[in-house]
């Protein structure tokens, strides 16, 4: 598959650096590739813009950047005018469809999901970044849905597991449903 | 206090987190420090599973402190370690020089960022290359190992303890923020503890000890306090009883053996790795992180059409001196990346004598070299 680059971009609290840790984690353990990722440190990823990025490859990984992402999830506006806005055709652009206002010049065929609403409407806003991963698995096969919901499931509290399933089943139904539109 | 804990498997951790399971690996059972970013991940990590496995953790008033417990933890018989960054780092190198005088076994991480002063506490840097090899005053040698990754800061960290009690010495982990933060896959396996190293102990009865006569090799073997053997340790330079002799025939004896006990051994000490070196026009000779932005630079290049190789520097110091003189007379040139103004480039162009080019690849430190800026220095070099 050679190398794979996601970047997870938004503000601090929106579950970024989890999210990345997930897919990492599903990527390097549970795919049993190599997985580098490498995030915002400090105050900026605890309110301020906030980034993760995820190198995914099934050889050793040298450089641990992002140099041309394969996807990107966008979730807020600073975000997608820092790195949505510019990105090549070919990069898979995922935005939280309430958070961010797309230019559809620029992106005509962006994928986008209300994610955060829909953790809302479950009850518990944290859990937008686990719909998100969801809905990235149907869309995106730089890792396995298996992998992902292993990895989560070994990433969040305990006594959080089934809430945290049914968050990523959303997402992954999300896409199912609205496949054709998103 | 609970048994030990073993803790195996396949891990995505940070490479702080990564070290301070190396340590609990390796045995350690003692950590005093005082946070400081980006270290306070190894302190965290320690601070939960010291207590787990019967160890002690303490936070000091500060970093003076915090290397001058580690030391008096590890004349108490545990292997001891700290963990710091930037001025942290500056601050423990009176005692470091202690160390090395008292000869104790201990292992110092700097997970380092850009300086100097403050400078940026969350970035990268490489800048304390050289304060690892001379910071503290006097003549001496010491060991410092650089790692690329979570799993190579687990592995190193264990191979630290292992010289540190081979030698009697502090070992310094030069690790960087990147390696620090960055997570990855890491396997932690079984170590057995008996393929761990540990400091000898006294082979004499108590009343025939003295703690700076060596028997076989140049390190003496070290007691343990509260055992019963008698002993007394200075800063002084001091004879094989450990008592202060101020005078230039005492000060020759115990300088060159504490020189030579690492000098005499660097074969068994200095560890490298090299890539496409046998038919290398260009060496890209690079240490910690800037390894992996230099490998991806060397494929490009080999890409083009440039002989290019690299020779990862896995022990700093001692310098991997013979080796560079060796692929000085095979080589056209070396290149050196480094996120620094120029440090370990200049033990390569020493030791390179003239024989092969060598061009510094600077970086001030807040990130590491885009691959195609170290690609660029290959380029220019091969014309």
């Amino acid at each position: 598959m050679g190398r794979k680059e996601i970047r997870v971009a938004g503000f601090g609290g929106q579950g970024i650096v989890l999210s990345g840790s997930i897919v990492g984690k599903a990527a390097s353990i549970f795919d049993k590739g190599f997985a580098a990722l490498t995030q915002s440190y400090g105050p900026e990823s605890r309110g301020g813009s906030c980034r993760a990025e995820v190198i995914v490859s099934d050889v050793p990984i040298d450089y641990p950047y992002v140099v041309s992402p394969q996807v990107q999830i966008i979730l807020s506006q600073d975000a997608y005018a820092e790195y949505g806005r510019n990105a090549p055709p070919e990069t898979l652009l995922i935005v939280d469809s309430d958070l961010v206002k797309i230019d559809p010049s620029q992106n005509p065929k962006p994928l986008s999901i209300p994610a955060s609403r829909m953790a809302q409407d479950l009850g518990r806003p944290v859990v937008a970044n686990i719909i998100m991963l969801g809905f990235l698995a149907v869309r995106s096969d730089i890792v396995s849905c298996e992998a992902l919901k292993k990895a989560i499931l070994d990433s969040v509290p305990a006594g959080t597991e089934d809430f945290n399933m049914k968050a990523f089943e959303l997402g992954y139904n999300y896409d199912i449903e609205h496949g054709s539109e998103v | 206090m609970t048994e030990y804990q073993e803790l195996t498997g396949k891990f995505f951790i940070n490479g702080d987190v990564a070290c301070a399971e190396g340590a609990i690996s390796a045995g350690c059972r003692f950590f005093a420090g005082y946070p400081i970013t980006p270290a306070t991940e190894v302190a965290e990590r320690m601070s939960t599973r010291l207590p787990q496995v019967g160890g002690i953790y303490i936070q000091m008033e500060d970093e003076l402190a915090s290397m001058n417990a580690v030391l008096g933890a590890s004349w108490a018989g545990v292997k001891a370690m700290t963990a710091t960054s930037g001025p942290g780092f500056s601050l423990m190198m009176e005692n470091v020089g202690l160390g090395v005088m008292l000869e104790t076994p201990c292992v110092l991480v700097n997970i380092q960022r850009a300086g100097p002063s403050t400078g940026l506490p969350t970035l990268v840097g490489q800048q304390d290359m050289m304060q690892a090899r001379w910071g503290s005053h006097g003549s001496y040698e010491i060991i410092a190992l650089a790692p690329i990754s979570p799993q190579d800061i687990f592995d190193l960290t264990i191979t630290a303890f292992d010289l540190s009690e081979k030698y009697r010495i502090p070992v310094l982990i030069m690790s960087d923020e990147v390696v620090g933060h960055m997570s990855e896959k890491v396997v932690i396996p079984h170590v057995a503890p008996e393929s761990l190293l540990n400091r000898r102990r006294p082979e004499v009865p108590p009343g025939e000890y003295l703690p700076y006569k060596t028997d076989v090799g140049l390190v003496p073997p070290m007691a343990v306090a509260g055992e019963g053997y008698r002993f007394h340790v200075t800063g002084l330079t001091h004879d094989e009883r450990g008592y202060p002799v101020m005078t230039a025939d005492a000060q020759d004896r115990l300088i060159r053996r504490l020189v030579d006990k690492i000098r005499l051994n660097r074969d068994d000490i200095i560890k490298y790795k090299e890539t496409q070196v046998e038919d290398a026009d260009i060496i890209v000779c690079a240490y910690g992180i800037t390894t992996r932005i230099a490998q991806f630079a060397v494929k490009m290049a080999r890409d083009e059409g440039i002989r290019a190789g690299l020779l990862q520097l896995i022990t700093v110091w001692p310098f991997a001196e013979e080796r560079v003189r060796e692929l000085s007379l095979q080589t056209k040139a070396f290149v050196v990346p480094e996120i620094n103004y120029g440090q370990i480039v200049l033990e390569v162009e020493r030791c390179a004598g003239g024989k092969a080019r060598t061009i510094l690849v600077p970086h001030m430190g807040g990130g590491v070299h885009s691959p195609e800026t170290i690609l660029e220095a290959i380029r220019e070099t091969a014309q």
